[in-house]
């Protein structure tokens, strides 16, 4: 396998893989945060305020780590410079 | 592959580049400024205003009581900046429903400038708060080991301020634009819908973040009266 072929394979198997495990953990967090938010919702009504708004605060901070590894695969599919690189030298030979 | 709106230039001189980013911002700004100045250039003390005027104070007075929620005991002073960042954020958002916009906060540039002026706000109001000598103590907090974690911790929400944002728009975009390209009209349609409420959570989940911090850097040398929520990155 040359040089070309072993990044562009490498890039779609890695970009694939980072957003498939990577979300798993955040999904399963949020839906813990959010389980337990409606619980002590159902307990005390009246600080539904606070409680929302901690629950958005603490949703984004997880959602944060989902959105790092969909950076990651769409770097590496739409702006690879590795690939960019090789692409260059062929192009240039 | 349109990735931000950095890479559609419509004018170039040399290195100075007139980008998307660049006009849609001051489009934002103009538009923003411009229109509370009309609203506010005849404001009524009494029972009687206009529905303009109704609708900024409805918008001010509940970005002052969230921040006053957060923890902050005098909001009028915070209520400048955190409230331009979220209308900024929410304005940029907002007008994606208009064809041919491009959301400024899409570009990594823009998130790392307004995470930047998130970053320099906090030690500036903590000094003012505090006292130089009361802010760096508030470092050393809870022991002298914790110094080097603290410092880093301030760094990495930097950057997780400025990414997560760089990352909730431009993927919304992103998605939009791929889906016109394989499915019916009504999936991009719907995604579209998606993407401007998560515009609206992430405007409001950056504001808050930013009063937090501002909270925790203000805060520190006070008995604590309510824990620091979420401090980490």
């Amino acid at each position: 396998m040359d040089n070309m072929t072993m990044i562009a394979v490498a890039s779609i198997v890695i970009a694939g893989i980072t957003t498939g495990f990577g979300v798993v953990g955040p999904a399963l967090a949020e839906g813990r945060a959010v389980a337990t938010a409606l619980t002590s919702l159902a307990q005390q009504p009246d600080a539904s305020a606070t409680i929302t708004r901690t629950l958005f605060v603490g949703l984004a901070m997880i959602e944060s780590m989902a959105i790092y590894c969909l950076l990651i695969s769409l770097i590496l599919i739409f702006a690879n410079p590795f690939w960019n690189h090789v692409i260059a030298q062929t192009a240039g030979k | 592959m349109h990735l931000t709106p950095d890479e559609a230039i419509f004018w170039q001189h040399g290195f100075l580049k007139l980008n998307a980013t660049i006009v849609f911002t001051w489009a934002l700004m103009i538009v923003l400024a411009g229109g509370s100045r009309l609203i506010t250039r005849n404001l009524s003390f009494g029972l009687e205003r206009s529905r303009w005027q109704n609708l900024l104070e409805i918008v001010v007075t509940s970005i002052e009581k969230q921040i006053e929620e957060v923890g902050l005991s005098q909001p009028r002073k915070y209520l400048a900046f955190l409230g331009t960042l979220f209308l900024f954020v929410a304005a940029a958002s907002l007008c994606t429903v208009i064809p041919g916009y491009d959301p400024p906060t899409g570009s990594l540039s823009t998130t790392a400038a307004l995470a930047l002026s998130v970053f320099v706000a906090v030690p500036f109001f903590g000094i003012e708060e505090q006292g130089m000598r009361g802010y760096l103590k508030s470092y050393m907090k809870p022991t002298f080991i914790m110094l080097p974690f603290n410092i880093i911790s301030e760094l990495s929400r930097t950057l997780a301020l400025a990414v997560r944002l760089f990352g909730n728009m431009m993927s919304g975009a992103m998605i939009v634009g791929i889906l016109l390209a394989i499915t019916p009209f009504i999936f991009p349609i719907v995604m579209t819908m998606l993407g401007l409420l998560t515009g609206m959570v992430q405007a409001y989940i950056f504001s808050i973040l930013a009063a937090v911090y501002i909270a925790a850097g203000t805060r520190a040398g006070k008995p604590k009266s309510a824990p620091a929520q979420g401090v980490e990155a």
